[in-house]
């Protein structure tokens, strides 16, 4: 037989510079670009935020106009959900979970690359709406047939739907990596019973992603072929239902609260034992009532249908599985209290946010159980009342969460400390912003005050509370910006922090920091939990969990950086905008894609030599 | 080294090669892709406004024929990794060259089906069986496609030089995971799409 040879693109080989960044795959180095693109994203969301506290602050004002408005509240949730609280969640996951489960870096280190730029493409593709026609509209859960093209012709949808449909493909391929990683490459003897309560919370997360993002995938993909092709999956006029939608989007919808909280349930997890210098109390408890809330979170998605007329038995049904799904959060949370319970608990800043999650979470969940009663939910369905809830879980769980983890793992990550004084200051204006900006919401909900109002009439009984609200965002505003000043401040003069500054419990405090590259210069090998404090205080184990120091890594091959994973994104790019505007665009990107994919898969395999270890 | 710890540790890793993993976890969410769209196909089952209905275009005894041409090239993929496995390439590549026409075969059919379908006035913005079936079996054809080119590429790319090996059957394992998927979906999609839809009573 004939043989012929493959033109083999050939590897880049530095590391530095705009192009080393550009073709990383360290799982640190995509886990810095996530977690600065993520925040930068999360600010603009907190500007489109800003707009409608300030529109809402005073009655009849006339700030912005309905039809922004409209976009506002759209982009904000939308915004925060997929390009805030998901890529900050998962520029943790890349940071950490090959540091936490003593791994050299992922088990797909090019396709966590092409997951980052997706990402940052998806993004894009959102954000540029503003300047090219116009945002999307319909708010983040894109109610079908309001969103089909006969309410809503214009061009917003569409980049809505492309956009996250570019965004669905980032989280799978980010999340398949997360699971191989976690089930197949821990160190020897760390057992799951033995992995750090981040990590596991990374796994939950990882298959509720595999498994909700695909039925979000196909709504929108339904509801393009309507926009774009004229078919008739949301046309009323068709005999379409409109409940379908409803249904298709939350039943990805509500597995998608929990994709966004029990990531911050884990880093708060983390956090607490570190600063009370005690083991997590109950950690099987806290494991399974995790992957409870991970099989239960897809038991309870019509709650949010409460009002759309399912009947009394759905309704009852739901219901129940909704209340019951408090119990194993309830349960987490006693574990949490119960792991600070006679610990020697020292104040950092990541240790008031890791408090100040479980007050204000410990708030959004009791007003939650009270809409998870049907009848109840009949007179909030639609109030402000529900925005305060979302917000006291999202904001005063997730973030409050992902803040505490900033300050807790920003020396691993850059050897210097957040400076603590300010990170006081910042905790105290984010909590008490967060507080007076949201609390209100409840009393204006119950006081009827609906949603998605671009203003409201003088002596409805709302003024006052508006006011309040509108103040309290500017003061969560200030205390954010609070921390983005203490963030360059610490990383020029901040504080030295050594490899293990916290006196902490995992493996990732074994190694430098920053980490070398290669991470682990020794794979560790582990006893028992919390691995690192068994070493320093345990006695018994003197087997060393890492070894630690710099200079030791010769003969540690890592992969080489790629051109490819970026390359392949772009064709996605492409494709989308294609898709949206020209169908010979979409074409090129088709071929992009396909290049990308030849080209990823016939560049030599540059894995670490197995006879090194 | 490693050996030895092995012994000392209870397991923390499957065995399994990271990519066979990665292509099961990839099968179970797409799973939940088809699984949405067969979801909404029933939803909307006998909800068209207007005709053409299933029991009007469909003709059971020629996707039957289809049905069996891509049931055998599961088949012969099966045969394809035995040759591999035992190290008989020129078995390996005429079974997987069939696998690949035997795909391209209900790819033909396919196409033929839709055609004959537009004929009878069936498109997918006609009504909502439609818009159901195109999308759903167009997806379907659409892995199946993929399915093929990449199949095609390891045919091809068995010329290179120690392409593919014996040695490398975990290439055409991963492959064949996918092929044997994108058929079991399309035994779902004939049974609940095509024998529901023209039994009378269902």
């Amino acid at each position: 037989m004939a043989t012929f040879a493959l033109p083999v693109p050939k590897r880049p080989v530095s590391c530095t510079g705009v192009w080393g960044w550009i073709t990383t795959i360290d799982h640190k180095r995509i886990g810095a670009l996530y977690g600065i693109t993520a925040f930068i994203l999360f600010v603009s969301g907190g500007i489109e935020a800003l707009f409608m506290r300030a529109q809402l602050m005073r009655p009849e004002m006339a700030l912005v106009s309905p039809e922004v408005f409209n976009q506002l509240f759209t982009m904000h949730a939308t915004t925060m959900i997929f390009l805030g609280v998901m890529p900050l969640s998962a520029a943790f996951f890349n940071y950490l979970v090959p540091l936490q489960i003593g791994a050299r870096d992922v088990a797909f280190p090019r396709l966590n690359a092409f997951s980052y730029w997706t990402f940052l493409f998806g993004a894009l593709i959102l954000k540029l709406s503003w300047f090219l026609g116009g945002a999307p509209n319909a708010g983040w859960f894109g109610y079908a047939p309001l969103t089909g093209l006969q309410a809503n012709p214009g061009v917003g949808i569409d980049f809505w739907v492309v956009g996250l449909q570019v965004l669905a493909v980032a989280s799978l391929a980010a999340s398949l990596n997360f699971i191989i990683t976690i089930i197949n490459m821990r160190a020897p003897g760390m057992t799951l019973m033995r992995m750090p309560m981040f990590t596991w919370m990374t796994l939950v997360t990882s298959f509720l992603l595999i498994l909700a993002f695909p039925v979000i995938t196909i709504a929108l993909l339904e509801l393009m072929m309507d926009r774009f092709y004229g078919m008739n999956f949301f046309v009323p006029a068709a005999g379409a239902n409109p409940v379908l939608w409803q249904h298709l989007f939350w039943i990805f919808g509500h597995p998608e609260v929990y994709i966004l909280i029990l990531p911050a349930m884990g880093i708060v997890s983390e956090i607490l034992p570190t600063f009370s210098r005690k083991p997590l109390f109950g950690y099987p408890v806290v494991v399974l009532s995790g992957v409870l809330i991970g099989f239960m979170g897809w038991m309870v998605w019509s709650h949010h249908m409460f009002t759309v007329g399912l009947g009394p038995v759905a309704n009852s049904v739901f219901a129940i599985t909704t209340m019951a799904i408090a119990v194993p959060t309830g349960v987490k949370i006693f574990n949490w209290i119960g792991t600070m319970w006679g610990g020697s608990i020292r104040f950092s800043t990541a240790m008031l946010y890791a408090i100040g999650f479980i007050a204000l979470f410990i708030i959004g969940g009791l007003s939650g159980v009270m809409h998870s009663s049907a009848p109840s939910d009949a007179q909030q369905q639609d109030t402000y009342f529900i925005v305060a809830h979302i917000h006291y879980v999202l904001f005063g769980g997730a973030i409050m969460a992902i803040f505490g983890g900033i300050y807790y793992w920003f020396p691993k990550m850059t050897g210097k400390f957040l400076n603590e004084k300010l990170g006081f200051w910042n905790f105290i204006f984010v909590f008490g912003g967060t507080n007076i900006t949201f609390f209100p919401m409840h009393f204006l909900g119950l006081d009827g005050m609906p949603r998605r109002i671009y203003t409201y009439a003088e002596g409805m009984g709302w003024d006052f509370w508006n006011l309040v609200s509108s103040v309290g965002s500017f003061t969560l505003a200030f205390g954010v910006l609070i921390f983005i000043v203490n963030f360059f401040y610490s990383l020029i003069k901040g504080k030295q922090a050594g490899a293990d500054p916290w006196d902490a419990r995992t493996l990732e405090w074994s190694i430098p920091s920053p980490p070398p590259e290669y991470n682990f210069a020794q794979i560790p090998v582990v006893h028992g939990r919390d691995p690192l404090w068994e070493q320093k205080h345990g006695g018994h184990h003197t087997v060393p969990v890492a070894g630690g120091s710099v200079g030791e890594g010769h003969g540690i091959h890592m992969p080489q950086p790629s051109y490819w994973p970026i390359f392949t994104s772009i064709g996605l790019l492409v494709g989308a905008y294609g898709l949206i505007f020209a169908w010979p665009v979409a074409v090129l990107g088709g071929a992009i894609l396909m290049i990308g994919i030849y080209a990823w898969s016939l560049e030599p395999v540059n894995e670490p030599d197995p006879a090194h270890h | 080294m490693a050996a030895a710890h092995a012994e000392e540790h209870p397991a923390t890793t499957t065995g399994l090669d990271h990519r066979k993993l990665l292509i099961w976890a990839f099968l179970a969410s797409d799973c939940m892709f088809f699984g949405a769209l067969i979801a909404t196909y029933l939803v909307y089952y006998g909800k068209s406004l207007v005709g053409p209905y299933p029991q009007d275009v469909f003709d059971i005894p020629v996707t039957s024929v289809s049905t069996f041409v891509l049931l055998m090239s599961s088949m012969s993929m099966v045969l394809s990794y035995s040759a591999l496995r035992r190290g008989n390439i020129k078995a390996f590549r005429i079974w997987l060259l069939s696998t690949c026409i035997l795909g391209a075969t209900f790819i033909g059919f396919q196409v033929f089906e839709f055609n004959d379908f537009v004929q009878h006035g069936l498109t997918p913005r006609t009504n909502l069986f439609g818009s159901t079936f195109f999308t759903l079996t167009g997806t379907h054809g659409a892995h199946v496609t993929l399915g093929i080119i990449w199949l095609l590429s390891m045919f091809f790319y068995s010329f290179k030089k120690g392409g593919i090996t014996p040695a490398k059957h975990l290439e055409l394992d991963i492959a064949a995971l996918y092929w044997h998927f994108v058929d079991i979906v399309w035994i779902v999609i004939f049974t609940v799409v095509y024998l529901f839809g023209v039994f009378e009573g269902f």
